[in-house]
């Protein structure tokens, strides 16, 4: 019980300490999952769309694939990022592993069936209501893909949230990839990770909770960026 | 939007490669105990500061950081177990090993010793009296450094605790730090380096049963990988790191390393 | 309107529709040319709005064709067309980016945009309305956006399935007064409704469907002035068939 009570105290005065590195941790958190989030929207939104829009032998399968990896383990996808970026696999000159870059693809995998899944449930519901005019209009597929994800967008900032979830809360995928490097890959994850191997349990559990609020903090904003704008668009 | 979303991604995709390129860091592949104890983090940075040179710390167990130097995405190793590592250089992975230190091994158990280890003469008697007792004893079980040492305790015990698996033998194939957690929550026996026992918070009733047995030094080697393998190893710069950890700034930092008060490393660049 | 009469007259020739292995309509053959007021009547579920999709496109035929003159299929057609539903679709969007979207589809200058979409607009009697959100507007209101933007793609044709079956009196008014608009100036209306009063009010020549089967085809005068089938007339004294 005093373990939990000493985290909260701790997760305060890491807050309050505003520490060069434990900032510098916060930051690559954020700058990793949210670039992941970022590349699997541009990957996600239009394969999505395109899954609930067009007919195409196969189809089945794809959408039962998207559903099946918004589960991958992310321990499974780190080790397979890790294979491929070895300086002993296929790419391995790039020389990316153990670096914010090889975070980001991995954790950029794992977002993008969640986002692409969602998006093929938002999109096709949307589609049912708007397939007369846009159709009636002869819009091209490219047009109705804009026009279904841009019109959709209130209800596609979920499953962004969701896969922005996924990120910042996964260890197994940065551990492995990243190396929890200090002062290069070390993110809040993998030093909760970290802290509890060395004992520090309530530092540890400071930490998470620093990540929690951070969490709180991204999704608030999104919230209320949404709330805002669906008045605007009348989404009701 | 799409081109605001656009300029946003290069920006974030832009910063990566240049936050990692402050001078192309070595990447050295250690062991969680010279990580977790503080040590690396108190003496690489003067090396990085006597010579210029950034390195950057991937800590995982000996076998891990081995298979990390096999597949070339490390330049140096600093690890311990001494067959594994001349095996290692024998089969032209690494281009050489040089003795960086030691530390070492410590027993450690529930305070009130049910398996009567304390009074034992050497650590093999300690480990058979634990197998007699059957009193909990936790394992790596991760092909680490610590984990060999282990299994070659129970070898000179003549003891095979891996058939007694899931009963009080239990293999936690996790990390020192995982698996000390793990003893302390099942109020077991463990092998543990000292180093990471002695920088570990979260004890329980668990203290040190059994010090001081030679079988129990763990001694720390460097390896240079192999750029004849890798031709992308930074072998200059590799050298000079080793040189200085095997010189007298290096072996000077180590010995002068304290927790507590105590000294956890001793210098052996001298011994062959 | 602008646009070069090269789509009309439109051939429907045995035209077949079947959805499940029921037959929705049986051998339809029509002829539809410029320059009048088309409207289909018939009793809900005769095959009005079926008959519009099919020949809109949005709908494919079991059997039979459906020809506009030069181009045989629907593909080259449908961009002279423009098809306004029973419940408007509303993009989540304001009034103004609505149209400026199907400005943008069809290949419109984003510097053309926004003085058409004005123009539209004001048309339709919404200037005021530009910023609203599309989906805060009332049913006349959106009808009428829906009219507006029909208007911008100039279409040669012009479907309404049923435009004012859910607005009220004045609404209706509004409506049928742009629908007006859009015949004087030269494009060519198809509507289905089942209110004899508006078809009174708007059709040149009526297109009587019953049961999925063309009963009659004619005059709007001699219609309403003596239909030629028992249907027809039980139809118009308002004696509805099932």
């Amino acid at each position: 019980m005093s373990t939990i009570l000493n985290a909260f105290a701790e997760a305060g005065a890491l807050l309050a300490s505003f520490d060069a590195d434990f900032l510098a941790i916060v930051g690559l958190s954020l700058r990793v999952s949210l670039t992941a989030v970022l590349i699997a929207c541009l990957i996600g939104f239009p394969l999505g769309a395109a899954v609930a829009l067009f007919r195409f032998p196969g189809r089945g399968a794809v959408t039962l694939m998207l559903n099946t990896f918004m589960g991958l383990p992310p321990v499974v996808v780190g080790l397979l990022v890790f294979l491929i970026l070895s300086r002993s696999g296929p790419l391995g000159v790039l020389g990316l592993l153990f670096t914010p870059t090889a975070m980001i693809i991995a954790q950029a995998i794992l977002v993008t069936p969640i986002i692409a899944a969602l998006t093929r449930q938002i999109v096709e519901d949307l589609w049912r209501e708007y397939s007369d005019h846009l159709r009636s209009l002869d819009a091209r597929p490219l047009d109705t893909l804009g026009t279904l994800i841009y019109d959709a967008r209130f209800s596609l900032s979920t499953a962004v949230l969701a896969g922005f979830g996924r990120a910042i809360a996964e260890v197994g995928a940065v551990m492995i990839v990243g190396g929890n490097i200090d002062h290069a890959t070390r993110v809040m994850t993998t030093a909760i990770a970290l802290e509890t191997s060395k004992g520090n349990l309530a530092t540890a559990l400071g930490l998470g909770i620093v990540l929690l609020v951070l969490a709180l903090a991204v999704t608030a904003s999104v919230q209320v960026i949404n709330a805002i704008g669906a008045r605007k668009a009348a989404i009701a | 939007m799409v081109v605001r979303l656009a300029c946003l991604l290069a920006a974030l995709m832009l910063a990566a490669p240049f936050a990692a390129a402050q001078g192309t860091p070595l990447t050295l592949a250690s062991t969680t105990s010279t990580e977790n104890s503080g040590l690396l983090g108190n003496i690489l940075p003067r090396f990085t500061k006597d010579t210029g040179i950034p390195i950057r710390v991937v800590a995982v167990g000996t076998g891990a950081a081995l298979n990390l130097g096999r597949s070339g995405d490390a330049d140096i190793l600093l690890v311990h177990a001494r067959e594994d590592e001349d095996a290692f250089v024998a089969a032209g992975y690494g281009a050489f090993r040089r003795n960086v230190m030691f530390n070492d091994f410590v027993i450690v158990g529930p305070n009130d010793d049910p398996a009567g280890i304390r009074t034992q003469k050497d650590a093999a008697s300690a480990f058979a009296s634990i197998a007699a007792s059957k009193s909990v004893f936790v394992s790596r079980a991760d092909n680490s450094g610590t984990h060999k040492a282990e299994l070659r305790i129970w070898k000179s015990a003549r003891e095979d605790p891996v058939t007694a698996s899931g009963r009080w033998y239990k293999e936690s194939g996790s990390g020192m730090g995982a698996t000390l957690n793990l003893s302390a929550g099942l109020n077991a026996y463990t092998l543990s380096d000292r180093g990471t026992w002695m920088s570990f918070r979260n004890r329980g009733d668990l203290d040190i049963m059994f010090e001081g047995d030679p079988p129990l030094n763990n001694p720390y080697g460097v390896i240079l990988v192999n750029p004849a393998r890798h031709p992308h190893i930074q072998a200059e710069d590799a050298k000079k790191f080793i040189a200085w950890l095997t010189g007298p700034q290096g072996q000077a930092a180590i010995g002068a390393f304290r927790i507590s008060g105590e000294q956890l490393f001793f210098p052996i660049a001298a011994q062959p | 309107m602008s646009a070069p009469q090269t789509i009309l007259p439109l051939e429907v020739r045995q035209l077949v529709f079947e959805a499940n292995s029921t037959r929705l309509l049986h051998d339809i053959n029509l002829s539809l040319t410029a320059g009048q007021r088309t409207v289909i009547l018939g009793p809900n579920g005769a095959g009005k709005s079926l008959l519009l999709r099919l020949c809109h496109g949005l709908l494919r035929p079991t059997s039979g064709d459906i020809n506009w003159r030069g181009t045989g299929t629907r593909d080259r057609a449908i961009r002279h067309q423009a098809m306004v539903f029973q419940r408007p679709v509303m993009l989540r969007r304001t009034a103004h980016a609505n149209i400026t979207h199907t400005l943008k589809i069809r290949g419109v200058a984003r510097t053309e945009r926004r003085e058409r979409a004005d123009a539209a607009l004001a048309l339709a009697g919404l200037s005021g309305l530009a910023d609203l959100p599309a989906r805060l507007m009332s049913g006349g209101e959106q009808q009428r956006l829906a009219l507006a933007r029909a208007w911008v793609t100039e279409p040669e044709v012009l479907f309404l399935d049923e435009p004012t079956a859910s607005l009220d009196p004045a609404a209706t008014r509004a409506v049928e007064t742009l629908i007006e608009g859009f015949h004087a100036a030269g494009t060519k209306i198809i509507m289905a409704t089942h209110d004899l009063g508006q078809a009174r009010r708007l059709a040149d020549e009526v297109v009587f469907l019953n049961k999925g089967r063309l009963v009659e085809f004619s005059n709007a005068e001699r219609f309403f002035e003596g239909p030629e089938t028992e249907d027809g007339r039980a139809f118009i004294t308002g004696d509805l068939l099932w």
